[in-house]
């Protein structure tokens, strides 16, 4: 038990440092498409958090909202591209 | 060491995996030069990161008493699907938007000749403007 808490206490701190890099380059840019590929990541990021505090507390809770920021996110990234790419997202 | 030692043993290797390359993808995010270099860290190592941490996951709640947990391969095999046709569409998004390429930073094939100045056919000659990231 010792060995998988010590685990999970060094993969979140990875997974933190992983996030707070995202962030600096969504404020970083330069340009659009560097802070949409910078949200992309970070949805995945959030997924990997997500389901490694479910293992942490052990409830199954968290993974649904993993499942559901995994839908939204790809929906999202999705529509933001479009938005890029056509200056409209519903035509 | 019994079964369940080993198996808490195999769910923090995946579980560190997961989080280094997690880690790994995002700091190529950060540090890599150019728009396009940068795509190739998210897209690659963070999903492989993300996909050891489901595994773990379902081996940690496999082992519950509600049997075989499964539904987190779900996820994985979503990612694993999305991930490429995400990373096709920001790198059309950047094409549309002009976003260049570091010119210096690998020579296209084939390659060109060394620039005035320069040693090597990769190096930046001493006088040469520094062409930073185009701000958009």
């Amino acid at each position: 038990m010792t060995l998988l808490s010590g685990a999970i206490a060094v993969a979140l701190a990875l997974l933190g440092t992983a996030l707070v890099l995202n962030v600096w380059r969504l404020v970083r840019g330069p340009s659009a498409a560097d802070r949409v590929m910078a949200l992309d990541t970070a949805y995945i990021n959030t997924i990997a958090l997500l389901v490694l505090l479910g293992i942490a507390r052990d409830s199954a809770l968290y993974f649904e909202a993993a499942l559901l920021i995994a839908l939204l996110g790809f929906v999202g990234t999705v529509a933001l591209c479009k938005f890029v790419l056509r200056g409209d997202i519903v035509e | 060491m019994d079964a369940t030692t080993l198996r808490e043993a195999a769910i923090a290797a995946l579980l560190l995996v997961g989080a280094a390359f997690a880690l790994v993808g995002s700091i190529g995010l950060a540090r890599l030069p150019d728009f396009y270099a940068r795509l190739h860290g998210p897209t690659k190592a963070t999903t492989l990161g993300v996909g050891a941490t489901l595994l773990a996951s379902a081996l940690w709640f496999s082992g519950r008493d509600s049997g075989v947990s499964l539904h987190e391969l779900l996820v994985a095999g979503f990612l694993f699907l999305t991930a490429p046709a995400s990373a096709h569409l920001l790198a059309s998004a950047a094409l549309h938007l002009g976003v260049r390429e570091r010119s210096r930073w690998l020579a296209p094939w084939p390659r060109r000749p060394a620039a005035p100045g320069a040693e090597h056919p990769l190096e930046r000659p001493a006088h040469a403007p520094e062409d930073d990231d185009d701000t958009r």
